[in-house]
């Protein structure tokens, strides 16, 4: 995949066939290739398998996820490149560092759950979803996704965040002959295409500026730019930001989201809220952090004011939604969503004004991780719920503590952690860490305004929270929860309660060398 | 008192912070065969019983293992890194000031578990409805110990904090499902403050550990803030100081206290006058003081200033529920005479010298024994005649408790009178020492201030003891009227007394005798004052 993405960026003047012969650490790539490769396979298999066989294909999809997820572990203390400049060492399209590995985990792993909600979302909708393209598209969406962090120069970076990004367009509107799903998929891919062009318009002026594409000679040769064409580099820095909140739902460009989470099925609301904000972010950071330091004078406010903006908006929208309206779980957890975007946003922004900007974007990584388990942890009952509670109402959680016990003490238990509230013990560290980015940076304000929104929050989760352990109102519903789902409200829970105990697990990123 | 091995008392401090965590989770869980009891409510509520028993058991053995000749030590002391990467480590230990407040908790924990069990028990007997689902009250009990005595052991500034956020979940619950009237409401306003208090000293606690290296209380507290600047410290001292006095509570920062009291169940009220407020004070003790002194000095005027009027704003607001028409909620008009006890607590804090705040110290401790006795007195005459409203009680010529029920009447009437600080009983020592601390304040405070803030809290005194006289007089005396039948009114119950004596016993203990008190305090908040090493 990233092959053509090298050709491209290599000059001209190569001999190609150096290039032809370079070798290719196959291991380094593993991941995303064999996420790739399975998703082909399944789109092949498909064509061959009866229809009451289709199970078959989902249960390949999460073997493959779980294989490449498991590929990660050689690679653990082991920085290796791969595609490299020849002659020139340390320039490279594909690296797999401690970066790139946290944010792979973090989409397979993600992707592992997501494709354990589908297995009865894609069951339960009886053919409502053609079982071979949906794992084709979100196996391929992965793929995009797990590249998206260990590429290197600018042409792989938009490659890989297209092949993250179109296959969900097709995932939004899979669902046959609903309106609102079709509808959501075009909102959704019409903002997302705008942001990509804009991002390669600003892509182009930074090449044109400094003859790479490659992020560590970008980050080099753009200080010495030739004082006609600064405007220009600026111009560019600055649509590709542009082009990235697009992509992390940051405010302004956050309309796109309540609409598609509930147009989508539920486990792609569940994977966008999800990775599609690691792609987003990790795209983000490698633009800024790694490609873009000596600009941090222009995008380190612009993100600190973006952040502050995008937790504000998310929050008070979250709070504004009302319980009885339908599918206002789904809603609540999309305007969250755009609400924990903002608490991402503030170590980037802080990374800006830091000595040691690698030191906030670990914050960023830990605070990812663990919003990733909560939040896929959440979506995974309101997907059980959802199966008895078509509508999927805040309302329709009422007294889930009478019927399902367990699951609602887990709910609770996500909420909180989202919420950043002891018993959510992860949750109150991961902000505790982004706080202290915030004030290491001597960011005071964005803190204070951090500080505030972490209290609207408070608010409707814990309202969401309350409301599970009230009397229910008509006869409880018990939700008989199928193995699939159950696994992943396991695996989410056992993850959340083990960070909660011993939080270093993830919070050591913010300590350690990423890149 | 006792020789017993240093590693012994870790085990038994960790034990005292983990065991009711370990409880809340266990009293989730179906009751094993054996200790099933009569029913399931039963079960779990003697459950919580023992938890509470044992960890009150080991919180005296730490007592009597503890080492009163060096009281200002810290003893029992663990030191486990956790979170390498926040730097947090689990730092736990016990010195002077911590000692008697960890007591406190484990004592009216186990007295409200205690308490509730047998209530339950006794309404059993009788057809009323007994509360719901007593499984998730014992263990949301149980949390909200764990969280108390944890921010009373803990010597990190990040885990204080965990410490501090750990009890406003269980609190939450507990006055938002077994609360009285306007208990949604109430809680709401409580976990808002609170929160919005505490993200604020997050942010302050943060600025400090950053700023310094460390989160270590105890290194900080040696350092005595030579680490940090005068800005930093001022700055820090605002926002953890808000976070405290919204916990406090402090005047202006007081309001959900008087709703979220009168809401409460007697439990909830009891716990949060005797053991949640002093979270507040003791921060103030034990961070702010010794670890930025200079950005306590340059808020410690407005803190006695916002004290004082906390006093008699607090005093006032009593004086206006007791009257008669007031439709004055008792419930209420005790949550208001917390406001102004507390403003004692700052006061003597504020003077920045020994005396005031081993002054505070005790008067927390006695706040606590004093408060918790009268909202069980309270919480028991609402079971019985079914209001706290103290118009609906006393009618036209007193409610006559001493007549009705003589021994109920003599406790209230004593709570209240050791409320308003009699000499010979607890409150009376606290309260003097703080207004001594405000006569001769630090040397760098302005004397003329602290005389003024301090003849405006002694009058306080006297608005205090006006309102809880006139409290006396509306509620337990009166003629019985002879010619209307009077519904009966039971008196103290035996498990009442047990739940109770104990307060009384100590309050007049701490009364009499408030060396005990004052020996162990002391050395400590000398040493804490002086800079951490003396």
């Amino acid at each position: 995949m990233s092959s053509p993405a090298q050709l491209l960026a290599e000059p001209l003047a190569q001999p190609l066939a150096q290039n032809l012969v370079q070798s290719v650490d196959w291991l380094a790539i593993a991941p995303p290739t064999i996420t790739a490769v399975v998703g082909l396979v399944v789109l092949v298999t498909d064509l061959f398998v009866k229809d009451a066989r289709k199970p078959l294909l989902g249960w390949i999809s999460v073997a493959g996820l779980a294989a490449s997820a498991l590929m990660l572990l050689p690679l653990v203390n082991d920085d290796r490149s791969t595609f490299c400049q020849p002659g020139e060492p340390g320039v490279c399209s594909y690296t797999a560092d401690t970066f790139t590995l946290a944010i792979q985990f973090l989409v397979l792993g993600g992707a592992l759950l997501t494709a354990l909600l589908s297995v009865t979302a894609v069951k339960d909708a009886d053919r409502g979803l053609p079982a071979g393209e949906y794992w084709f598209l979100l196996l391929s969406s992965a793929a995009g996704a797990a590249l998206l962090p260990a590429s290197r120069d600018l042409a792989t970076l938009i490659v890989a965040l297209e092949v993250a990004s179109l296959p969900a367009f097709a995932l939004v509107g899979l669902r046959q002959g609903d309106r609102r799903s079709s509808e959501a998929a075009l909102k959704f891919f019409l903002s997302s295409v705008t942001a990509t062009a804009v991002s390669l318009m600003g892509i182009s002026f930074v090449y044109a500026t400094t003859g790479t594409l490659y992020l560590t000679q970008v980050a080099d040769r753009i200080q010495r730019v030739d004082g006609q064409f600064t405007t220009l580099a600026q111009t560019g820095v600055v649509l590709i930001l542009v082009g990235f909140a697009f992509k992390t739902a940051a405010v302004p460009f956050h309309f796109w989201v309540p609409d598609t989470y509930v147009g989508a099925p539920l486990p792609i609301a569940a994977y966008l809220s999800v990775i599609g904000k690691a792609v987003g972010f990790s795209g983000l950071i490698l633009i800024t952090v790694v490609a873009l330091p000596s600009y941090a004078d222009v995008w380190g406010p612009a993100l600190a004011a973006l952040a502050a903006l995008t937790m504000t908006v998310g929050n008070v929208g979250a709070l504004r939604q009302q319980a009885t309206r339908a599918y206002s779980a789904v809603r609540l957890l999309a305007w969250s969503s755009v609400g924990q975007a903002g608490y991402l946003l503030v170590p980037i922004a802080a990374a800006a004004y830091s000595d040691d900007p690698e030191h906030s974007i670990g914050s960023t990584v830990a605070y990812a991780l663990m919003y990733a388990a909560v939040n896929l942890g959440a979506f995974a009952v309101a997907a059980l719920v959802g199966r008895t509670r078509a509508l999927n109402r805040v309302a329709d959680y009422r007294g889930l503590y009478a019927s399902n016990p367990l699951t609602a003490l887990l709910l609770a238990f996500f909420l909180l952690c989202l919420a950043g509230l002891p018993p959510g013990v992860i949750g109150l560290f991961a902000k505790v860490t982004v706080f202290s980015a915030a004030v290491d940076a001597g960011l005071g304000w964005l803190a204070v305004v951090m500080a505030v929104n972490v209290v609207i929050a408070l608010f409707y989760y814990l309202q969401w929270t309350a409301l599970l352990f009230r009397t229910p109102e008509d006869a409880p519903a018990g939700h008989r929860a199928p193995v699939p789902l159950t696994a992943a409200i396991t695996v989410t829970a056992v993850l959340a309660v083990a960070l909660s105990g011993a939080p270093q697990l993830i919070l050591r990123f913010a300590d350690t060398g990423l890149f | 008192m006792i020789d017993i091995n240093e590693s012994v008392m870790q085990v038994l401090l960790a034990f005292i912070v983990v065991g009711p965590l370990l409880g809340a989770a266990a009293a989730l869980l179906p009751a094993p065969p054996g200790l099933k009891g009569k029913s399931p409510e039963q079960a779990v509520l003697r459950h919580g019983v023992t938890v509470t028993g044992a960890v009150l058991i080991a919180a005296i053995v730490l007592v009597l293992g503890f080492d009163h000749d060096h009281p200002s030590k810290m003893q029992a002391s663990t030191d486990i890194s956790w979170i390498p990467a926040l730097d947090v480590r689990i730092h736990l230990g016990i010195d002077g000031i911590s000692l008697p407040l960890l007591v406190l908790t484990a004592l009216l924990t186990f007295l409200c578990a205690l308490y509730s069990y047998f209530k339950q028990r006794h309404e059993r007997q009788t057809p009323r409805a007994s509360s719901p689902n007593p499984k998730a009250f014992v263990a949301l009990l149980l949390v909200l110990e764990s969280g108390t005595l944890a921010t009373f052991a803990v010597l990190d500034l990040i885990l204080f904090f965990l410490a501090f956020e750990t009890v406003l979940i269980p609190m939450y619950f507990l006055i938002a499902r077994w609360g009285g009237e306007g208990r949604a409401g109430a809680a709401w306003k409580f976990i808002l403050f609170t929160l919005l208090g505490s993200v604020v000293m997050l942010l302050g606690l943060l600025l400090i550990g950053i700023t310094a290296g460390t989160f270590d209380m105890v290194a900080l507290a040696t350092d005595n803030g030579r680490s940090l600047t005068t800005s930093v410290q001022v700055i820090a001292v605002l926002a953890i100081g808000i976070g405290l006095a919204v916990k406090t509570p402090m005047w202006p920062l007081h309001s959900w206290l008087p709703d979220a009291h009168t809401a409460a169940p007697t439990v909830g009220s009891v716990l949060l006058a005797g053991v949640l407020l002093k979270m507040g004070t003791y921060g103030f003790v034990r961070i702010l003081l010794p670890v930025a002194p200079d950005g306590f000095r340059t808020f410690a005027p407005y803190l006695a200033a916002f004290a004082v009027v906390g006093i008699i704003y607090g005093s006032l607001a009593c004086l206006a529920l007791a009257r008669r028409g007031a439709k004055g909620d008792l419930k209420r008009l005790i949550a208001y005479s917390s406001v102004g006890h507390m403003g004692f607590v700052l006061l003597g804090v504020a003077s920045m010298t020994p005396t005031g705040v081993n002054g505070a110290l005790f008067a927390n401790i006695a706040h606590g024994l004093i408060t918790g006795l009268l909202f069980f007195v309270v919480g028991a005459l609402k079971d019985r005649t079914g209001t706290t409203d103290l118009d609906a009680l006393a009618e036209e010529s007193g409610h006559a408790l001493y007549g009705r029920a003589p021994r109920l009447g003599g406790l209230l009437a004593f709570a209240a009178v050791a409320s308003l600080g009699l000499p010979g009983l607890a409150g009376f020592w606290g309260e003097m020492l703080a207004l001594f601390g405000a006569f001769d304040p630090h040397d760098d405070l302005s004397r003329p201030a602290f005389l003024t803030f301090m003849a405006i809290a002694a009058f306080g005194t006297l608005l205090t003891a006006a309102y809880m006289l006139i409290v006396v007089r509306r509620v337990c005396m009166g003629a019985v009227p002879q010619d209307v039948p009077q519904p009966k009114l039971a008196d103290v119950r035996t498990y009442e007394f047990a739940a109770w004596t104990p307060l009384v016993v100590l309050t007049v203990v701490a009364g009499l005798w408030p060396r005990t008190l004052l020996g162990l305090t002391d050395p400590a908040v000398q040493q804490l004052l002086s800079g951490g090493t003396r």
